[in-house]
């Protein structure tokens, strides 16, 4: 119970700091330049140019501190030797090119930018469609979207139970073995079989991400002028051409920030990989074995140059991001 | 309009079914791990989650009391009892010779060696003869019994109290709670600032909070851990607490700012034509009114920290004291990997929390995720 003290008393002390801090440092402002007197025009010029970078402050420090200098301290670290050894140059770059683990990595997190994005996207928009013309749409909606406040770990537990094998003959726990051994078949360890159990691995991903799919592009379909629909009705288009010709061009745009965004988290995530297989059997990707070397094999180096593909594989889409916001902002 | 095409009734029959299948394969996963949290261990190992469902047929072997201690009843002898023994069940057939062991339903009368043999529906046994019985032995019964699904908590209990899942609760909760709350107040000064005042650089560093929003973790973790032991914070609590801080950051400036900025400007202007300040400003209009986004991002921000297992393993380490729920659960997976039933229920308690407030706070949730989202064609 005193680590929750501990906790609450953080809270409100950081809360209670970060006010200080601001209201102090405009007093002070107000102090240095007042709004009145000899100065008054002057003052206020000088008072509106600072206060802004006040508010930022914080933010910016924080920001810089603990994003910015790591990202560059990473990309340093990407040259230096194993564990805290000096600068080796292009060592870990040569090695990471030579070694067979990583190859395999990004041929798996190929795959699964390819497949998790489209299914995810696939289904999610399945889900849009079907769960906004039903009476009982909502309840619908919230128990497709309800992966997504699982843990990863939490998923991996789950799906552990959907893949389980046990040998033939015996009566199978796993629900995709029964169903399959009910169906005639013969029951098959999933997880175990090389380049498939990617795609079991995937499933999980695509659970998850479907709900979030799902949600945005049902309310971007909902967005769609009422009169395209009309006229296309009074034309006599049938529902699916009204689907695929008219509703799905409209909203193109979020269906693209759907994909990048779910691309970005496949890069990321390494906790069904550790869970499941932990990148044995042929399903190892980038993130889980940055965490290999950074936790087993201790290396510093090799870990960061790792990393920093992961960040090369992102940095199209950041730079999308940007130039999107810039466009918005003009 | 939408119900202009597409309004025969057997579309709607058919999208709803379709609607039907896909909710159902969404949500079997996650139920047959709650049934099987409660499950005893021995039949979770034997039989599939969905055979708890409905009660199980078993066949049974039992011995009635002993003959030679049967009462008397009037001018024969009576031996009862009940097959279940004070549990709960229900016959279906019954025999009582092993070569046909179903050969009777229940309630009726198997006749052997002179004495009349009847088991009820219920369980109850009845044999009645009208000379005395020989033996000490109880005679066999073969009875088809259904059993209904027996379900227990004492999974729940072994887990919270001996595998220390109530613990990693704790830290889960210690982590969660500032990891939450100090990023807001931080942001929502950032986004009002980035949002409603004029400064020069302002567009590089929305720019730039932006694309920090796609930078891995994975590229921020070792210059992190090396610095927190250079300056003496090592693995603990404060650590955490701060790289969950600037990590949801730049989120939670993202999305405040776009809030702020959709917020009228007219009541800002005359707010300032009154001779507020810009902290007034703030504090009084701007705060009161954002209070659905920061409710999205204090939600998006709870679940992800609640969910995390690589900023916990890289900055709390993995000592007992201090292992966070996802850190238990991967370990128990590790250690234990075969105990199915702690797993279900390990599982089913660290996901309890954020489905709560998921279900809860769904509003706020979806809000947060359309915002910035939804774009035209």
């Amino acid at each position: 119970m005193d680590q929750l003290f501990w906790a609450g008393f953080t809270m409100v002390a950081g809360v209670f700091g970060c006010v200080a801090y601001f209201w102090l440092s405009n007093m002070a402002l107000d102090r240095i330049y007042p709004a009145r007197g000899a100065n008054a025009s002057r003052n206020i010029n000088r008072a509106t140019a600072i206060r802004p970078w006040l508010f930022v402050l914080p933010a910016l420090l924080v920001l810089v501190i603990y994003l910015i200098y790591p990202v560059l301290n990473s990309i340093w670290l990407s040259f230096t030797g194993g564990t805290g050894g000096g600068f080796v140059g292009g060592a870990n770059w040569s090695w990471l090119a030579g070694d067979s683990k990583f190859w395999e990595s990004m041929r798996n997190n190929a795959l699964w930018l390819f497949v998790v994005p489209a299914l995810s996207t696939f289904f999610g928009l399945l889900a849009a469609t079907l769960t906004d013309r039903i009476r009982w749409g909502n309840i619908a909606k919230s128990l497709i979207f309800m992966p997504m406040a699982i843990s990863f770990i939490g998923a991996s537990v789950i799906w552990k139970f959907v893949y389980d094998y046990r040998g033939e003959g015996q009566e199978q726990i796993g629900l995709l073995n029964a169903i399959v051994v009910a169906m005639g078949g013969a029951p098959q360890a999933w997880i175990t079989m090389p380049f498939w159990n990617n795609f079991f691995l995937m499933m999980i991903l695509v659970w998850i991400q479907t709900g979030f799919a799902m949600v945005i592009l049902s309310a971007a379909l909902r967005g769609i002028p009422e009169e395209t629909i009309e006229a296309a009705i009074l034309d006599g288009a049938s529902p699916m051409q009204i689907f695929w010709k008219i509703k799905v061009p409209q909203i193109w745009g979020t269906i693209a920030v759907v994909w990048t965004t779910i691309t970005i988290l496949v890069l990321k995530v390494f906790d069904i990989v550790l869970a499941m297989t932990n990148g044995q059997w042929g399903s190892q990707v980038l993130a889980n074995l940055m965490f290999d070397w950074m936790f087993r094999g201790a290396d510093f180096g090799r870990a960061s140059a790792i990393a920093l593909v992961i960040m090369l594989l992102v940095t199209p889409i950041m730079v999308w991001n940007i130039r999107n916001a810039r466009k918005e902002m003009q | 309009m939408d119900n202009v095409a597409g309004t025969k009734s057997s579309l709607v029959w058919a999208v709803n079914l379709a609607a039907l299948l896909l909710v159902v394969l969404w949500t079997v996963p996650t139920a047959g791990l709650l049934i099987s949290s409660f499950r005893d261990r021995d039949q979770i190992a034997t039989s599939g989650w969905w055979t708890a469902l409905s009660a199980a047929e078993r066949n049974l072997v039992v011995r009635t009391g002993a003959p030679d201690e049967a009462a008397r009843d009037g001018a024969g002898y009576v031996l009862s009892g009940n097959v279940f023994d004070g549990a709960k069940g229900e016959i279906t057939a019954f025999g009582v010779s092993s070569r046909a062991p179903m050969k009777y339903q229940a309630g009726q009368v198997a006749e052997r060696n002179g004495a009349r043999i009847t088991v009820a529906a219920n369980g109850d046994y009845r044999v009645t003869s009208a000379e005395p019985m020989k033996g000490t032995r109880g005679i066999r019964l073969f009875v088809t019994a259904l059993e209904p699904p027996k379900f227990t908590l004492d999974n729940y209990r072994t887990v919270l109290f001996s595998e220390g899942i109530g613990r990693s609760f704790l830290n889960t909760l210690t982590v969660t709670i500032p990891a939450t709350v100090i990023p807001i107040v931080i942001a929502a000064f950032a986004a009002y600032a980035l949002a409603w005042m004029r400064f020069p650089g302002r567009a590089l560093l929305i720019a730039l909070v932006v694309g920090l929003l796609v930078v891995p973790l994975q590229m921020t973790l070792i210059p992190l851990l090396k610095l927190h032991n250079s300056i003496g914070i090592g693995k603990a609590y404060l650590g955490i607490w701060l790289a969950h801080t600037a990590f949801g950051l730049p989120l939670a400036i993202y999305l405040l700012r776009n809030y702020i900025a959709g917020l009228p400007g007219e009541i800002i202007e005359s707010a300032r034509v009154d001779g507020a300040t810009d902290f007034q400003i703030f504090r009084k209009i701007v705060l009161p009114l954002s209070f659905p986004a920061l409710a999205s991002f204090a939600i998006f921000q709870f679940l992800w920290v609640w969910n995390d297992l690589l900023v916990a393993t890289v900055f709390l380490g993995n000592n007992e004291e201090q292992l966070v729920m996802t850190g238990r659960l991967r370990e128990l997976l590790g250690s234990r990997g075969g105990d199915w039933e702690i797993l279900a229920a390990s599982a089913f308690v660290s996901i309890a929390v954020p489905l709560v407030v998921f279900f809860l706070m769904q509003r706020y949730l979806v809000r947060g995720l359309l915002a910035g989202s939804v774009k035209g064609g």
